[in-house]
This record gives structure tokens, C-alpha cells and sequence, in this order.
């Protein structure tokens, strides 16, 4: 006789922030207090139809699960037992959700069928009611209410701007021509947020902008930064999965990061995991995100691969050394000073090269016979360095010019080596919400897995943005500088 | 196809409300947007096929077909036979789910149809909002709040 269970509640949280926790097949051991530690098999993703989800319960138990069907146009998930050390047979669940439309609440219903043996159905029956569906109602009323600690939301939020601080740039040039003025950040429309922004990461691309050397991407009076993170005050409609409260960071192709409060496309914007400050995720998200396509989709590092890394112990620069030396490849890297060498020998570099004279090809062919990748933020003043460092086939990937802009290239010069050549931009990598969201969590976990250093960080306040930019150009600086509103 | 969707949680058993709601004449005694309902022919107002002619508070005249009936699922399916408001193939249905934590009710009301495009927007907001969402609203001051 197949027993049936149905259990269902209504959960005080919109439906997309219930629908995010609950389509992670994986998420249980979190918010499920039965649910001791939980793993997907294979390492697949934990939303791929198919996945196997292995876990233990507190008791002892131990269980696996297969995800059957998952929609997310439905919001529903269907899934089995393939294995478990309690007598439930044949079990099927599924889980689905609805929208209170009049209320921004959810229906959440929960039902299965199963075998048991006989004599036990009662108590099984009950166990999977009360112990699994309902146990589970509370433990995820009380793991939403915990993942968003309350925010001080400006009283005046809703339809109107509110006052804000940013820094204008009127004219290009040096870092002086930077200056804090008040202004005003406009309710957030369709698909927009409006986020209370904590810091603000500075990256060698405002640089660039402030120069003037790319004014189609910042027309002035323009406001340079494209990335930041803080806590969201509210979202204009047709936004899902983002709510007032929730921590979050960006990256995002028009400029104007440099601000206290921001508004800006819901697109762009990844909500924080918790172990995730938003000093660590402004520090690291565009930094972060940039070593991952250069590692994974450009460089296609194998272990072995010889890698060349200019500036090793800058922002992008220690991020690529501690990831490629995870992933075994021979990492070289060449920095401007003996304290830079030490910062890029602690990150995973194998060799590190001192040049100041901007000399290392040579030794590079000496160190490894040369790269097979080679990732370039010099520019201009390590062309024929790099042609000369390069092995046969190596692919050339041009990422900045703090020495200047590059000149002209010669695809002839190409041809002596078979070389390839790249001039890649980090937005043409997450295009999409769900490329941004993949990358981001990659580099979420890197962090927390240890694989990449915790970024090491040095603050300054929006009024002195001009000062950050000035260490920034100096070469002075290691690590990531933020600004701090 | 313009779709309508709108859901509400209602403070009393599935069953009570459903008690309330399920004959397909009696739209006056719970819904504020209709002034008086008949069944032609006097069929029973549960038999599948029959026919309700009612009059909105506003005065306009609609016919509406019983499609499905099911005490099982508390769930009641329609369709427009006649109406001033302008749709075509407007189908609808009104469902209730018992909610068994706490003993409430989820209730789903929706409707398919079409019309001009130009009127879409407009046809949504009046549906979704004067006849659906006032309907629940209505239930809910019915049955009160238990919080």
C-alpha cells in the first residue's frame, strides 16, 4: 500500500528568495536542522536534473537522493530515494511553489508517496511529516530571517532620490581632477536596485578613463568605478531574487561606482554568500572574476603549463599566481621590487623576476624555455620582451598598459612563433546574470577553500579618491585599494 | 493569450471556504462586484454545462459556462459566453488548497484570454484586480484574521 504524505505553509518571504535556497539541491545540510553534511556526487552542479545528493541526517542515517525534474518556471522540484539506512521505499517527493500575489508570500507544498514496511506505516508516515515537512517549514522560516541582517533603510526610500556623495570627474587628467560632491540617487526603476554602498573597488581600468585614453566609455562630467558592494535599500519592479537588506556586490560595464548610494541594473548584481564581507567582495569580485576566465577560458591552464604574470604581486596579478599554482602550472612572475618579489613568492610563484629595467626575457627562457601563456599588464614597454619570453604557440594576453598604451601590432610578428594574441574585457565574460553568478561563486569558493589569499586590503575614503589613485599609479601599492563612503 | 494570475491565504479550512464559494449562482452573497445571478434553463448549479446569467453592480450582463466542478480538488473551471468587457476564449479558474500549517487556505484564482492588444494591460488590471483580488479580499473580511 503506498502511503502519501502532503504537508504545505505559507512562508513570509517572497517567492524568488524561497525558490533560490530550495532549487539548490545541495543547500539542505544549511538550512535543514535534521540534515547533518551533505554533498553532491561527482562534483555536478546541484541543479542539474540528475545529480545525486549524499547526506547524513543527525541521527545516523545516511541517504541518497536523486533530483528527478526542477523548474524554474514552475518552481518545482521532484526528486527520490536511491539509497537509504530508513525503510522508505519507492519514496518520490516533489516540492512546489506559488506566489500569495496579494502579500509578496509563498505556498509551499510538500508531498510524496512511498512504501513502507508493514507496521511501520504510521510511524514513517509521521516521521517524514512532521521530522522532514514540517521541521523543514521552521528551519527555513528561521534561515531566512538569519540571512539578512537587519539594514538601516533610509526613511525616505521608495519613489523619491536620496542624498548621496560622488566623485566627479570634470576633465581628464591626474588623479587631482577627482572631487567628492553631493548628489542625488534616483529611486530605482524597472529591472534597477538602489544599493547603500559599504566599498568600492578601484581597478587600473578607472586609470585609464581618468586619463581620458577611452572617453566613448566615460563621457564627463562622468563618474569613474565598476565595482562595489553593499547592502541593497531598495528594488524597482520586475526585479527578482534581490530584496531590500540583502548583501551584494557588482561589476558593471558603465562606470559610476564611485558613489555612496548607487543605482543601477539588478543584472549586474550578485548577492554575497556569508562568509563574504563586502570589503573582501568589492577587494576581490572584478579582480577575482577577471583571473577566472583568464585561467579557465584564455590560458586554458593545464598543470605544467608555463605561465609568465607581469605585476605578480599586484590585484589581478597575486590572484593568478595563487590560482595557477593551484591548477600545477610552472607560474613565473615578474615584479618591479625585491618586496614585491616576497609578496608574489608567498602567492605561488615558482620563479620571480626583479625588473626594474623591465628586462626578463632572457631569464624566463633560461628559468622554464620560455611561456605558453603569457597574461600582459604592462603595455607598451614589454613588447618585444614578451616576444622574446614567449615559447612556441604561446598565447599572448594583453590585459592593461600601466606602461603605456600598446602600439600597433604586427600580425607578421605573430607568425614566427605560431603565437596568438588576445585583448580580452572581463564584461564580455559575464554577458549574462547567470555567467556573473557562476564565476562569482567560483571565486567565492576559491576564497573560502584557501586557494585564493584573502585580499590584502587598504582603504581609503571617497573624499580622497585622488590620493588612492596617486598610490595606485605610483606602483606603490600591493593588494586591492578600496574606497571606503 | 493574455494570462491572470492572483493568490491570496484565507483564515479559515479549505472546506469552509469552498462551502462558500462553490455554488455557481451564489457570486452575489460573496463577491461585492455582482448584483444577482440566475441559472438558465433551471439547471442545478453544480451540473457541469450549465449556464449562470448575472449582473455586475456596475450594470453589465455576463454568461458563464460551468466547465468543471470538483469537490475533491475545491476547484471550479468557467467560460465566458457573453460579456461587455471585449475578451475572447476567456477561461478561468478558482482553486483551493488546503494550507495545513495552520489550518488556512491558499486560494488561486486565474483566467486565460484574448483581445486587442491595445487593451491588454488594462483587461489584466480590471480582471485581476476588481473581480479577482476584490473576490479574495472579500473572503478574507468574510472569514476575518486569526493574527
Amino acid at each position: 500500500m503506498l502511503q502519501k504524505v502532503v504537508r504545505s505553509a505559507i512562508i513570509d518571504a517572497p517567492i524568488a528568495r524561497v525558490w533560490e535556497v530550495l532549487r539548490d539541491f545541495n543547500s539542505h545540510d544549511q538550512w535543514h536542522d535534521v540534515v547533518d553534511r551533505s554533498r553532491i556526487e561527482h562534483g555536478e552542479p546541484s541543479s542539474r536534473v540528475g545529480c545525486v545528493r549524499s547526506f547524513t541526517l543527525k541521527d545516523g542515517n545516511r541517504i541518497r537522493e536523486q533530483l528527478l525534474g526542477l523548474s524554474d518556471s514552475e518552481w518545482k522540484s521532484t526528486y527520490c530515494i536511491l539509497e537509504a539506512t530508513v525503510p522508505l521505499h519507492r519514496y518520490v517527493a516533489t516540492v512546489t511553489l506559488k506566489p500569495v500575489t496579494d502579500g509578496d508570500r509563498t505556498f509551499w507544498h510538500w508531498e510524496s508517496s512511498f512504501e513502507a514496511p508493514p507496521g511501520r506505516e504510521a510511524e514513517l508516515r509521521q516521521m517524514v511529516a512532521e521530522g522532514v515537512y514540517e521541521a523543514g517549514f521552521a528551519n527555513l522560516r528561521r534561515f531566512l530571517s538569519l540571512g539578512h541582517p537587519p539594514l538601516v533603510i533610509p526613511a525616505q526610500a521608495g519613489t523619491q532620490g536620496l542624498p548621496a556623495r560622488e566623485v566627479r570627474l570634470s576633465r581628464y587628467g591626474g588623479p587631482q581632477e577627482l572631487e567628492a560632491v553631493p548628489c542625488t540617487a534616483a529611486s530605482p526603476g524597472q529591472g534597477e536596485v538602489r544599493i547603500c554602498q559599504l566599498a568600492i573597488g578601484i581597478n587600473f581600468l578607472d586609470v585609464y578613463l581618468r586619463r581620458g585614453w577611452i572617453p566613448g566609455m566615460l563621457p564627463l562630467p562622468g563618474v569613474l568605478g565598476m565595482e562595489a558592494a553593499g547592502t541593497i535599500i531598495d528594488v524597482g519592479p520586475g526585479v527578482a531574487g534581490l530584496l531590500p537588506g540583502d548583501p551584494v556586490a557588482y561589476l558593471c560595464p558603465e562606470p559610476g561606482a564611485y558613489r555612496s548610494i548607487r543605482t543601477l541594473a539588478a543584472r549586474h548584481v550578485v548577492r554575497l554568500p556569508q562568509q563574504v564581507d563586502a570589503e573582501t567582495a568589492a577587494a576581490l569580485l572584478l579582480k577575482g572574476i577577471t583571473a577566472d576566465y583568464l585561467l579557465r577560458d584564455l590560458g586554458r591552464i593545464r598543470p605544467g603549463t608555463r605561465l609568465l604574470v607581469h605585476a605578480a604581486a599586484g590585484g589581478v596579478g597575486s590572484l593568478l599566481c595563487a590560482w595557477a599554482a593551484r591548477l600545477r602550472a610552472t607560474v613565473v612572475g615578474t615584479v618591479s621590487s625585491e618586496a614585491k618579489a616576497r609578496i608574489a613568492r608567498e602567492q605561488g610563484c615558482a620563479h620571480v623576476i626583479v625588473a626594474p629595467d623591465g628586462k626578463f626575457a632572457d631569464t624566463v627562457q633560461a628559468l622554464c624555455g620560455g611561456a605558453d601563456v603569457i597574461v600582459d599588464g604592462l603595455g607598451a614597454a614589454a613588447v618585444d620582451e614578451n616576444f622574446a619570453a614567449a615559447a612556441r604557440r604561446c598565447h599572448w594576453i594583453s590585459l592593461g598598459q600601466a606602461s603605456g598604451p600598446l602600439p600597433p601590432l604586427d600580425p607578421d610578428r605573430l607568425l614566427h612563433k605560431s603565437m596568438s594574441f588576445s585583448r580580452p574585457v572581463v564584461f564580455d565574460y559575464v554577458a549574462t546574470p547567470g555567467e556573473l553568478q557562476e564565476r562569482a561563486d567560483r571565486v567565492w569558493r576559491a576564497l573560502e577553500a584557501g586557494v585564493l589569499p584573502a585580499p590584502r586590503i587598504e582603504r581609503f575614503a571617497l573624499a580622497a579618491a585622488r590620493d588612492a589613485h596617486a598610490k595606485l599609479e605610483s606602483r606603490a601599492s600591493t593588494g586591492s585599494l578600496l574606497l571606503v563612503p | 493569450m493574455v494570462r491572470v494570475y492572483v493568490s491570496s491565504v484565507i483564515d479559515a479550512d479549505a472546506a469552509a471556504v469552498w462551502q462558500r464559494i462553490r455554488d455557481f449562482n451564489a457570486l452575489p452573497q460573496w463577491h461585492p462586484g455582482i448584483a444577482d445571478s440566475r441559472i438558465e434553463n433551471g439547471e442545478p448549479a453544480d451540473k457541469v454545462g450549465c449556464v449562470r446569467n448575472f449582473h455586475t453592480r456596475d450594470g453589465g450582463r455576463i454568461r458563464e459556462r460551468l466547465l468543471a466542478l470538483s469537490d475533491f480538488d475545491y476547484s471550479c473551471s468557467y467560460a465566458i459566453l457573453e460579456s461587455p468587457m471585449g475578451v475572447e476564449n476567456y477561461t478561468a479558474t478558482l482553486k483551493l488548497t488546503p494550507v495545513t500549517d495552520g489550518g488556512r487556505t491558499f486560494a488561486e484564482w486565474s483566467a486565460e484570454f484574448d483581445c486587442e492588444p491595445r487593451r491588454e494591460q488594462e483587461l489584466s488590471d480590471q480582471i485581476g484586480g476588481n473581480v479577482f483580488q476584490g473576490g479574495f479580499s472579500a473572503l478574507k473580511r468574510h472569514f476575518g484574521s486569526r493574527r
